[in-house]
């Protein structure tokens, strides 16, 4: 069972804030959604190993060819362009045409 | 020239013969857009300028007597959770409102330089989350086949533009039946390819291992011809597969005698619409006088399905969402006085009531204590789900199944109830968690004149023979 205090730290952890009314409503739903999420349970999956992805997957089944270790899927670390400054600062809220700006940090 | 008639094939045709210059057919579709769209709300921005520098250049050629790339001239729609360079990009969210992106999705990009012109970007849940498209940040779409019901979603917008004629095709992603399910609800096609066929760069990440991009068409010869320009290995997505890209209308039209047609008992059970069974059964009577071998076949563990996808995709979603904290681009709340009450303020304002209940679900089952029991659990149930399809297609070529268990719900109808609208995708999450491709294709109507959809699922990279399936249904349906 979530509880409202479960609710209050998990939107601290998310950054969010909600309303008297969201934390309400959140506790109903989460408690309906993982009360169904629960059956889950039902299974033993001691010796199954997790499923991070796909494409591992397709890796070890031999499902297809050409995916042998996905070794293309690596590149050299090397720098390469990347948006001009300009371009990356386009859509800042708050900069001063160097930085993104944000509220003061630190307090002196 | 009735524009409402024209396929991929067709509209690149009157632009090569001369029937018409792709200049006058966007001036034909913006007309439509302009007198339409209001009542649907399909969408939400449209690039008019980038079109008609689009339809000049393809115009230019065709005057030069070039050769024409293979989509030149078709006018397109593109869901807005694309980027698209100088065009508004907002995933349906108010926190992107004022989002111009600085670069263009790769398929975006390659379906450009294959000559497509882009009208506009598509309405959508808010980040791709939601299975009505009332979770759009803006404005619900209506289906255009009935106003008063929802067109499915996420992909809302793009189901729509195709099923209202104000797009000959569009672009969608599909996370856990965001193309396939609003394909269903508006009675057009929808095709989700194999995970890694085609190259996520510049979509905006719901949930990465789950997200999937592929078109929308008239017919499945359209989403066919589409693909053929979207698929391809392309460094910048490190999970795009490097397998060779086939011709995909090489087998379309192949006959289906013989075929093995899995039909899995799982996907016809309780909470089925009686019209939608009898609809999917004709369909699949069908394939069995075309000669295909109808082969009853079992996914025990589809009911976990549900359950599985939740966890995965909202695990996922919490993450790929952090980036939304008002600093380097989106809105942000001016009353937070310090840096984490900005951060809160922000995505308060910013993201609505169903993102909200995702990031929360996802941190939770992120979160110390509760790591093991939800997120390695269901990655775990996972694995047995794509093993389902696995040993079903050692027996069968192609699975048969409805893609929703109901036609087109009301709007509103679900909004209360988000574990009801959840079980609208129980029978598309399925091929998301596994990675497989599916289609969804028009199978007949309902008593109301509802839509209704059939989805085919193939093996690992299979289009060729999903395709070939959905063409012959839709061939048999239409005769």
């Amino acid at each position: 069972m979530v509880t409202d205090k479960d609710v209050s730290y998990v939107a601290d952890l998310a950054h969010l804030e909600l309303t008297e009314d969201e934390r309400t409503r959140m506790l109903k739903d989460l408690n309906s959604i993982l009360g169904y999420i629960d059956r889950l349970n039902e299974l033993d999956t001691t010796n199954v190993e997790p499923m991070a992805q796909v494409a591992s997957r397709l890796d070890e089944g031999g499902a297809t060819s050409g995916t042998e270790g996905f070794a293309y899927a690596m590149r050299a670390d090397e720098p390469r362009p990347s948006l001009p400054h300009k371009e990356a600062l386009r859509n800042a809220p708050a900069s001063d045409g160097v930085f993104f700006k944000v509220p003061k940090v630190i307090e002196r | 020239m009735n524009i409402d008639l024209l396929t991929v094939d067709s509209a690149r045709t009157a632009v090569l013969e001369k029937q018409t210059t792709a200049t006058a057919l966007v001036d034909a579709f913006y007309k439509k857009i302009d007198a339409e769209d209001a009542a649907i709300g399909a969408y939400l921005t449209l690039c008019k300028e980038r079109a008609y520098q689009q339809a000049a250049r393809v115009d230019a050629l065709a005057d030069k007597g070039d050769a024409l790339p293979p989509l030149a001239g078709v006018p397109i729609a593109v869901k807005d959770v694309f980027a698209t360079k100088d065009v508004r990009t907002t995933a349906g969210s108010k926190i992107l409102a004022n989002f111009i992106s600085p670069y263009d999705a790769t398929v975006v990009a390659r379906l450009e330089a294959a000559g497509a012109i882009i009208l506009g970007k598509t309405n959508c849940d808010e980040f791709a989350m939601g299975s009505s498209n009332e979770n759009s940040g803006f404005h619900p779409v209506h289906n255009p086949r009935d106003h008063s019901r929802v067109p499915g979603g996420s992909s809302g917008g793009s189901a729509a533009v195709v099923a209202a004629g104000t797009a000959v095709a569009s672009i969608g992603s599909d996370t856990g039946g965001s193309i396939r399910q609003p394909a269903a609800f508006c009675g057009v096609v929808g095709l989700k390819p194999t995970y890694g066929r085609v190259s996520r760069y510049g979509l905006i990440a719901f949930a990465s291992s789950l997200d999937h991009v592929g078109p929308f068409g008239k017919s499945v010869k359209d989403t066919a011809l589409m693909l053929q320009q979207m698929a391809g290995r392309e460094p910048l997505d490190s999970t795009s597969a490097d397998v060779p890209v086939p011709d995909y209308l090489d087998q379309i039209e192949q006959p289906v005698r013989g075929l093995r047609i899995g039909v899995p008992e799982e996907y016809f059970g309780e909470g089925l619409d009686p019209e939608v069974r009898s609809a999917v059964e004709a369909g699949i009577q069908e394939l069995a006088k075309a000669g295909c071998e109808i082969v009853p076949i079992s996914l025990p563990y589809t009911k976990y399905a549900i359950p599985t996808y939740y966890v995965v995709a909202t695990a996922e979603a919490s993450s790929n969402l952090a980036r939304y904290d008002g600093v380097r681009y989106g809105a942000r709340a001016t009353d937070g006085k310090t840096l984490a009450e900005m951060y809160r303020r922000t995505r308060d304002a910013g993201f609505g009531a169903e993102v909200k209940r995702r990031i929360m679900l996802g941190t939770y089952v992120l979160s110390a204590g509760y790591y093991d029991a939800y997120y390695l659990k269901a990655q775990r149930v996972r694995r047995l789900l794509a093993s389902d399809f696995d040993q079903a297609f050692t027996k069968v070529d192609a699975i048969v199944t409805p893609t929703t268990p109901t036609p087109a719900f009301k709007l509103g109808e679900k909004m209360n109830d988000p574990l009801a609208m959840y079980l609208a995708d129980i029978f598309t999450v399925t091929a998301n968690l596994a990675g497989i491709p599916g289609i969804s294709i028009p199978c007949g109507k309902s008593r109301a004149g509802l839509p209704i959809g059939m989805q085919i699922l193939g093996k690992y990279f299979d289009e060729p023979m999903v395709l070939r399936v959905g063409h012959a249904v839709e061939h048999a349906m239409a005769g």
